[in-house]
C-alpha cells in the first residue's frame, strides 16, 4: 500500500467577507468597448489626413478637401437634390435586390429537395457567379429597352447567385440531429425549409444578403456610371457622372461620399441590427 | 435463443399474452457509407409492450443506434418488418418522438418554452395557447418552469438534456425513443438523469426504446434489456432488469447480472468469466 506522508484534514468555510466577487470595468474602458466610438475616430483620422492631403496637394479639380466636399455635400442633401438621386437609386436598387432574393430563395429549395435542383443550382452559379453583372447591361437595354427593368435585370443577377449560393452552403451545413429533429415532427417539403433549414442557415443567409446588397450596390452605380441616365430620371451614378463632366469635383466626392454613407448606415443599422436580434440573440454567432 | 432460463422466473408467461406495443420482425439493416454498404443488423425480432423500459445494450457497431434510427422511420429495413400499434413503420412521425444525444437537437433560435411547443405546432397536434400549457406543464416536470424564455445556448448539457426530454413528452408519443441520450453528459450529472427519467416514468409510464452502451445504464434505466452482437447486430439475449434502480447499484445481484450481461455480450465462458472480475468498474464498457 502506499501511504500518502501528509495528514487528511477538513476546514470549515466563514462566510467570505471584504472580498469583492465583481467590480465595475473603469468609465474609459466602457467606451472604448463600443464599436461605433472605435469606429468614429478611425472615420476621423481618415478625414483629417484627407484635409492635410488636400492642402499639400491645393488643386481643387483633383482634390477637393474634406471640408470643401462636406458643404458641396450639405448643399446637394438642402437643394434636394442629392436625396431625389439617391431615391430614384434606392428604389430601383431595392426592387432588384428583393427579386434576387426571393428567386434565390426559390432555386435553393428546389436545389435542396432534388438532384435536379442541385445540378442546376450548381451549374448555373458556377457559369454565372463569375461573369461580373455589368456586362450583362448591354444585352439587358437590348431585351427590355431604356429603363427600370434593364437595370433590375442586372441587379438581380448580381444578387441571385452569390445569394443562392450562400444560403445553399448554409443549408448543407444544417446538422443531421437537427434535420432528423424536424422530420421528426412530420414536417416535409417547404414548411421544412422555412422552419427549419432557414433558421439554421441563418447566419450563411445574413452573410449571402450582405454580400449581395454590397454587390447590387456596386453594379447599380456603375451601371449609371457607364449608361449614364439609364432609367431616364437618373440616379446617384448619374449625379457623379454629370458632376464630372462639368468638373465639379466636390459634387463628385460629395456623391462618392452618399455612396459610402449609405453602404455604412446599411452595413451598421439595418444588418447590424437583424444579426443582433436573431443570429447573436440565438448564440450562433460571437 | 427464446428458451428460459434457469433462476429467472420473473416474467409470468400467462401476461405476456396482451398484443405489443411495438413489432421488431427479423429486421435486417445496411447503410452505405461513400464505398461500401455495410450491414448493420441482421434479422433482429423483439417486441416491446405499453409501459415498457426497453434497452438496446451492445458494443459500439452492434446497429443499436441504426435499429431505432429505424424504429424511427429515418431508415427502411432491407428485410423484416417494423409494426407500431398496428401500423406499419414507413416513414418520420410524431407518434415516435426521438431524443438524441446531441445537444444541437434544440434549435437554437427557440426559447426553452418554444422548444416544446415546436413538435406540437409542427404536427398540428395543438393549437398555440393549448401548446404552450402543456410545454409549461411538462417544463415543470423536469424542473424548467423557470428556464422558460431562455435560449437553448445559455443552458448546461443537462438542462438541454431536460428540455429535450420535456419535448419529447410533451407529444405525448405512442413511444419514446432514446439514442444515448446521456452519454454527453458528466458522470454526475448522467446519474442524476437517469434518477429523474426514473421519476418521470413512475410518473407518466411512457413507454421508452432506450439505446447505450454502458451496462450499467442499461441496468439501472430499463427493465428489459435486449443485447446485441456486433458486426452485424443479432440478438443475444433478453435480460430482465426491472429489480434494479440506481440504489441496487454495485448490489450482489446487479454485479451478478452485470457479469452475466458482459459474458454475453463478449461471448467468454461461463466458467472463466465469474472470478476475474472483481470490481465493478471492471465490467463497464466504455462509460
Amino acid at each position: 500500500m502506499n501511504h500518502p506522508l501528509r495528514q487528511e484534514y477538513e476546514v470549515v468555510l466563514e462566510p467570505l467577507s471584504g472580498v469583492t466577487l465583481e467590480r465595475e470595468i473603469g468609465f474609459g474602458q466602457r467606451l472604448w468597448q463600443q464599436g461605433w466610438l472605435r469606429k468614429g475616430v478611425i472615420l476621423l483620422l481618415l478625414a483629417v489626413a484627407w484635409e492635410i492631403a488636400a492642402r499639400l496637394t491645393d488643386n481643387d479639380l483633383l482634390l477637393p478637401s474634406f471640408l470643401q466636399t462636406a458643404r458641396a455635400l450639405v448643399e446637394g442633401m438642402l437643394s434636394g437634390e442629392l436625396p431625389a438621386k439617391v431615391g430614384v437609386s434606392l428604389v430601383v436598387l431595392i426592387k432588384g435586390y428583393l427579386v434576387g432574393i426571393v428567386l434565390a430563395f426559390g432555386l435553393t429549395t428546389l436545389a435542396v429537395s432534388t438532384q435536379f435542383g442541385r445540378d442546376l443550382l450548381g451549374t448555373l452559379t458556377s457559369m454565372f457567379n463569375p461573369l461580373p453583372a455589368i456586362a450583362l447591361l448591354p444585352l439587358a437595354l437590348l431585351w427590355f429597352g431604356l429603363g427600370d427593368n434593364s437595370l433590375i435585370f442586372v441587379l438581380v443577377h448580381s444578387v441571385l447567385w452569390t445569394m443562392a449560393l450562400n444560403t445553399y452552403t448554409g443549408f448543407l451545413g444544417v446538422s443531421d440531429t437537427l434535420r432528423m429533429a424536424g422530420r421528426n415532427y412530420g414536417l416535409k417539403g417547404v414548411r421544412f425549409v422555412a422552419l427549419i433549414l432557414i433558421p439554421a442557415a441563418l447566419p450563411s443567409i445574413l452573410s449571402g444578403l450582405k454580400i449581395g446588397w454590397a454587390f447590387a450596390w456596386r453594379t447599380l452605380i456603375a451601371a449609371e456610371l457607364v449608361f449614364g441616365a439609364t432609367s431616364g430620371k437618373g440616379g446617384l451614378g448619374w449625379y457623379i457622372f454629370q458632376n464630372r463632366n462639368e468638373l465639379y469635383t466636390d459634387k463628385v466626392f460629395a456623391g462618392l461620399a452618399v455612396v459610402i454613407l449609405i453602404g455604412l448606415l446599411v452595413e451598421n443599422l439595418v444588418f447590424a441590427t437583424l444579426e443582433r436580434v436573431t443570429v447573436k440573440r440565438w448564440g450562433m454567432q460571437r | 435463443m427464446n428458451a428460459p432460463l434457469p433462476g429467472h422466473t420473473v416474467s409470468n408467461p400467462d401476461a405476456v399474452l396482451a398484443p405489443a406495443l411495438l413489432h421488431v420482425d427479423n429486421v435486417s439493416l445496411q447503410y452505405r457509407t461513400a464505398k461500401t454498404v455495410v450491414q448493420a443488423t441482421h434479422q433482429v425480432s423483439f417486441q416491446v409492450d405499453p409501459a415498457d423500459r426497453f434497452v438496446l445494450l451492445g458494443p459500439s457497431g452492434c446497429g443499436k443506434s441504426t435499429l431505432l434510427k429505424a424504429v424511427g422511420g429515418f431508415m427502411k429495413p432491407t428485410e423484416g418488418q417494423i409494426v407500431l400499434d398496428g401500423q406499419r413503420v414507413e416513414g418520420p412521425g410524431p407518434d415516435r418522438i426521438v431524443v438524441f444525444q446531441e445537444f444541437d437537437q434544440l434549435p437554437p433560435w427557440k426559447t426553452v418554452k418554444q422548444n416544446v411547443m415546436f413538435p406540437l405546432l409542427a404536427s398540428r397536434t395543438l393549437k398555440r395557447d393549448e401548446a404552450e400549457a402543456r410545454a409549461m406543464h411538462y417544463l415543470e416536470k423536469v424542473g424548467l418552469g423557470k428556464f422558460a424564455d431562455a435560449y437553448p445556448h445559455t443552458l448546461s448539457g443537462g438542462m438541454k438534456a431536460r428540455v429535450a426530454i420535456a419535448r419529447a413528452l410533451a407529444m405525448q408519443p405512442k413511444i419514446l425513443l432514446m439514442d444515448e441520450p446521456f452519454a454527453a453528459l458528466d458522470a454526475l450529472t448522467r446519474r442524476k438523469m437517469q434518477e429523474e427519467l426514473l421519476l418521470l416514468w413512475e410518473e407518466v409510464r411512457f413507454t421508452l426504446l432506450f439505446v447505450t452502451h454502458s451496462i450499467e445504464e442499461a441496468l439501472v434505466v430499463g427493465n428489459r434489456i435486449l443485447l446485441l452482437s456486433p458486426h452485424p447486430g443479432r440478438v443475444r439475449a433478453e435480460v430482465h432488469s426491472h429489480q434494479y434502480d440506481l440504489h441496487s447499484l454495485g448490489g450482489d445481484a446487479f454485479q451478478a447480472t452485470a457479469r452475466r450481461i458482459h459474458r454475453l455480450l463478449f461471448n467468454e465462458e461461463q466458467a472463466a468469466a465469474p472470478e476475474s472480475i472483481e470490481h465493478f468498474a471492471d465490467i463497464r464498457i466504455a462509460y
